[in-house]
């Protein structure tokens, strides 16, 4: 069953030198339980792509169905019911509230869902990324390897049913980066996350099980 | 749902506290809430206080003046609502001492007056004074020293009142309630109500007065006055406190004006300061509203939870701010105590809520429309760098605020159009404050060659961040623009007070003077005092009709337009306006030539009360004569002055010369007040009246309320210091990410020092420049249209403005920065990150 498809899917902006195409009537479909890398070179609109996906950001044509349900017709407030549903987020700048503590930042999600016991699932969590020692440390107390689990450990919280990853490992160095991605597809195998990530980091777009790259507008699958 | 989001909010609350941000706006709020209330704190007990000086010149906090008896039903209603009380008796009688008599206007007191103030004796006519806090016993007298000289007696020596003999127990210099009849004032005879019986002088018919004084607790009064208001008639009235003096009712009004304004400055500074801060704490949520909406909160919850996030810390906040200017009050009250030689009733609790509604809504209209546009922050920043600005912010709040905030500033203002004129006033200011920031902001543009690399990094700076410059000028100006504004009008103002009332103000009036001895008398006091005094005609006449319509007091509601109504008016005629009059309507009789008929000229004051207007038709009784004519001019007086002044004045050849008595007024210093011995030996007719007493009170009222001003500016200051640490902290963390980048990239700390000050100084020249013009202008127009005396701005003041505003820039932002310079880069660019 999918996850994600999108259909006809055209993103252009206006520019004072006039429009310009970023993506142009692109057709993706994902399926529940994939692991799908996009990759490309900077500026090819891969972030584009994601936001667009993640119903962040609305596309100038076509149509994108997030589990079933079409973006389109929806408000931004529905986007973000649906989003707080079914969807995880992690960043290449790993956005995690600074004057939060490692707990904290992985409760968020859990409290605005209103779940039982956000701490406890928090620890939890914090301790499966190997961060049981920096439960009380606040962002600019972690190394960016350990801000980055911190993120993960949000990102799984809930147990969404999609995980989208922006350059999760863009602002890490080759070996942190390398355990970031371990710990991802671990994270991903045991909860049966559906995964789509953007990236240029090849490593990490072949540990995926679909690799799509994106070049003038358009996608293919390599 | 209601209360898991009440807890998020208190949460939210809680963590942002942490961050730092709300921290700022807290700070902003705790010291408006703070100053304002202190300033409500302290004004209401100033008002209080100087209500207190005022019941000091009636000697009671109320007085009933009656034609006769006071009724003994009175005097047990006082008793019954628990109020202090004391009778007077009033009536005029011949005295004897030896050959020598003279007629003397004489109080019997008994042992409780007076109720508020105290009396001043001597042991000789111009000896040396002592206060004493009751009358004299049965069996003395006190006379005023021109009394004593008249007769010719001594403390000591008896004298004859009625049937009695009375001993000189000393001389009276001063009581408390002399200034309430400052022109019906004959030689003062002080008795004890005791002896009364004895002389025999008030038997059935005599002609008397009596007051009744009291004093007490305010409710109390009030609850007198509600009980003795239907049993009062043409033959009784009641005067409070405020009632006691013109001249005393001009300043305490002042006072309050000046007060008030004082007050509203604070609490627009307030605005400012948590606008400034809400912006900059809204612009650093952006990107955390970002990741809410990412994570999938919807808008109104976003909106909900900074709402409440912002209310629970404006309540909180403003609760403290509250408690903070009670204590801060009782803490003027405790360093001003000895100077107040009253002690400051205790505060109302009333300016705690104002506090309290004045936080909550200058935080929730100021600090919740760039919170409110972070609900329409897209999603999608959360994966690009924030831009500048923050979405397009609602403008409802902002008005909602902006009629609350007013609505506020009418309450402390207590007058619409000083309301509306600081109202207008200060948007029209915030308006051309941010013009000429925003030119002088795109005139820095323009530098970009020339000078050192650090002036030029530090001077672009400005332009660079424009909107955060144009707001830092405008914010940081206003704040020095209202210092100066505060300290010019304050300045002036007090000159003016000060003006009004010179060293050599007069202190003795003349009365009772006839024509045929204005000539000899005027000789006189030309020879012994070297200056030719102006002397004036005084008629005594009742108003009799206005516009052909009898006039009644019970046409009045006002107390003093039925006391005005009752009273006999001193009428005069001149060919011209007396000094420190204004003409503020109409023309001058005599001026245009004359048309034959009878013009009088009104203050404006008793015009107003008696409802009376330009080209109405008046008529006086005098004697036995009806003169009917029309008014003609309105004039300003300043009573404060202390000359000689009229309500009603005609043009010469209206009024009999010969029924008039003549008026002057002297200054004469104390070593010459033998003068007086010898001018009464000449003119014995001639009644001296000593205003020195009065008007030191007065001055004394004066100064308190210039101390109370002056600490009320205290904390003006202090919220004028918010704006300017607001201003800076809201370009705190884009400097810091700024100089650690520079800094990382080999910038010297020296280099980076003179960056920083090149801005620092710039900024805050820019903002004291502009300030300093819009506080002369403003300065003129408060002194020309509010406080009428004449004002010219010093063109030194642009300097002072930019001397403040650079020094004091440079200075708040080299306390600000100066850890920013002592700590590697390191950490700060990765705090930035966060």
């Amino acid at each position: 069953m999918p996850v994600i498809v999108a259909r006809q899917l055209s993103r252009r902006l206006a520019t004072p030198e006039g429009p310009i195409t970023i993506l142009e009537r692109i057709d993706l479909t994902i399926n529940r339980g994939e692991t799908v890398a996009v990759v490309g070179v900077s500026g090819a609109g891969k972030s584009t792509l994601l936001a667009l996906l993640a119903g962040l950001d609305q596309a100038t044509a076509g149509e994108v169905t997030l589990a079933g349900q079409p973006l389109t017709p929806l408000s931004e407030d529905q986007r973000a019911a649906l989003r707080a549903k079914l969807l995880g987020f992690v960043f290449q700048n790993f956005q995690l509230l600074p004057h939060l503590t490692a707990l904290e930042n992985v409760m968020l999600p859990l409290e605005l869902a209103a779940l039982e016991a956000p701490a406890t699932e928090a620890q939890r969590l914090l301790h499966r990324v190997g961060l049981a020692e920096r439960l009380h440390h606040y962002p600019a107390q972690l190394s960016g390897g350990e801000q980055q689990r911190v993120a993960l450990a949000r990102a799984f919280a809930g147990n969404p049913a999609l995980l989208l990853a922006d350059e999760p490992t863009g602002n890490l160095d080759t070996t942190t980066g390398q355990r970031v991605i371990e710990l991802l597809f671990e994270l991903n195998r045991e909860q049966g996350t559906t995964l789509l990530l953007v990236t240029h980091d090849e490593l990490l777009a072949r540990r995926c099980r679909r690799v799509l790259e994106l070049d003038g507008g358009q996608l293919r699958e390599l | 749902m209601a209360h898991s989001m009440l807890q998020q909010g208190w949460r939210m609350a809680r963590r942002d506290w942490r961050g730092g941000e709300l921290q700022v706006v807290a700070l902003a709020l705790l010291v408006a809430v703070t100053a304002v209330t202190a300033v409500g704190f302290f004004t209401d007990r100033v008002r209080g206080a100087m209500l207190e000086q005022a019941a000091e010149l009636l000697a009671a906090d109320r007085v009933v003046q009656r034609s006769g008896e006071i009724p003994a039903i009175w005097l047990q209603q006082a008793e019954a609502v628990n109020l202090r009380h004391s009778i007077t008796t009033l009536f005029r009688s011949v005295v004897l001492a030896g050959d020598a008599l003279q007629l003397a206007e004489v109080k019997a007191v008994d042992s409780r007056y007076p109720l508020r103030g105290e009396l001043r004796i001597a042991d000789q006519r111009y000896g040396t004074e002592r206060p004493i806090a009751s009358g004299p016993p049965p069996g003395d007298v006190w006379l005023d020293p021109q009394l004593a000289d008249r007769l010719q007696v001594a403390v000591e020596q008896q004298i004859e009142l009625g049937e009695l003999s009375l001993r000189v127990g000393a001389i009276l210099r001063d009581e408390p309630d002399r200034g309430a009849d400052l022109f019906t004032i004959a030689p003062r005879l002080l008795m004890h109500r005791d002896d009364l019986a004895a002389s025999g002088l008030l038997g059935s018919g005599a002609l008397r007065s009596e007051r009744l004084l009291l004093a007490g607790e305010p409710a109390a009064l009030a609850r007198f006055d509600y009980w003795l208001q239907p049993q009062l008639d043409e033959s009784s009235r009641l005067i409070s406190g405020r009632e006691a003096r013109p001249e005393l009712q001009q300043a305490l009004e002042r006072a309050e004006r000046y007060l008030g304004l004082a007050a509203l400055v604070s609490l627009l500074l307030a605005g400012i300061a948590i606008a400034t801060s809400a912006h900059h704490y809204a612009l650093r949520q952006r990107s955390n509203a970002a990741l809410l909406r990412c994570l999938g909160v919807d808008s109104a919850t976003i909106g909900q939870l900074y709402l409440l996030q912002i209310v629970l810390l404006a309540l909180v906040t403003a609760a403290l701010g509250g408690l903070l200017g009670y204590l801060a009050q009782w803490l003027l009250a405790a360093i001003i105590g000895d100077l107040f030689a009253l002690s400051l009733p205790v505060p109302s609790l009333l300016p705690w809520f104002q506090g309290l509604l004045i936080g909550v809504v200058t935080v929730v209209g100021f600090a919740l429309p760039p919170l409110w546009a972070l609900r329409r922050i897209p999603p999608l920043q959360v994966l690009r760098q924030p831009s500048e600005q923050l979405p397009q912010a609602p403008w409802f709040p902002y008005l909602a605020a902006g009629t609350a905030l007013f609505g506020l500033l009418l309450w402390q203002a207590g007058d619409l159009k000083l309301a509306l004129q600081v109202a207008a006033g200060t948007l029209l200011t915030l308006l051309l404050l941010w013009l000429l920031a925003a030119l002088l902001v795109a005139l820095l543009g323009l530098l970009r060659r020339g000078t050192g690399i650090s002036w030029r990094f530090g001077l672009l700076n400005i332009p660079r961040r424009a909107a955060a410059s144009r707001l830092q000028i405008m914010a940081l100006g206003s704040g020095i623009m209202v210092l100066l504004l505060l300290s010019l009008v304050r300045l002036d103002l007090l000159a003016h007070w000060r003006s009004t009332l010179p060293l050599d103000a007069p202190n003795h009036f003349l009365i009772d003077i006839r024509p045929t001895q204005v000539d000899a008398l005027a000789d006189l006091l030309a020879q012994r005092r070297g200056v030719d005094l102006p002397f004036y005609p005084m008629v005594r006449g009742r108003l009799e009709r206005i516009n052909s319509r009898p006039v009644s007091a019970a046409d009045y509601r006002s107390p003093r337009a039925q006391r005005l109504v009752r009273r006999e008016f001193n009428l005069s005629w001149s060919d011209g306006l007396l000094p420190g009059n204004r003409l503020l309507a109409g023309t001058f009789h005599g001026e245009d030539g004359g048309d034959g008929e009878v013009s009088w000229s009104l203050e404006q004051g008793l015009a107003e009360s008696l409802a009376i207007e330009l080209g109405d038709w008046l008529q006086f009784r005098i004697g036995d004569r009806h003169i009917s004519g029309r008014v003609d001019s309105l004039r300003e007086v300043d009573w404060d002055s202390f000359q000689v002044n009229f309500f009603v004045l005609t043009q010469p050849g209206v009024l009999e010369p010969e029924a008039a008595s003549w008026i002057t007024s002297l200054y004469l210093p104390p070593d010459q007040r033998s003068l007086l011995t010898e001018l009464i030996r000449q003119f014995p007719n001639v009644t001296v009246i000593d205003v020195a007493a009065i008007m030191e009170r007065v001055r004394m009222v004066i100064d308190r309320v210039i101390l109370a001003v002056e600490f009320v500016f205290l904390f003006t200051l202090l919220a004028g210091i918010t704006v300017l640490l607001a201003a800076l902290q809201a370009s705190h963390r884009q400097r810091q990410r700024e100089l650690a980048l520079l800094r990382s990239l080999g910038v010297r700390r020296r280099a980076l020092r003179q960056l920083l000050l090149a801005e620092f100084l710039t900024l805050g020249g820019v903002a004291g420049g502009v300030a300093a013009l819009v506080a002369a202008l403003l300065g003129w127009l408060l002194a020309t249209q509010l406080f009428g005396f004449d004002y010219r701005p010093n063109p030194l003041i642009v300097w002072v403005g930019i001397a403040i505003g650079s020094i004091s820039s440079s200075l708040i932002g080299w306390w600000h920065t100066r850890r920013l310079l002592e700590r590697p880069p390191l950490p700060l660019l990765r705090q930035d990150r966060q």
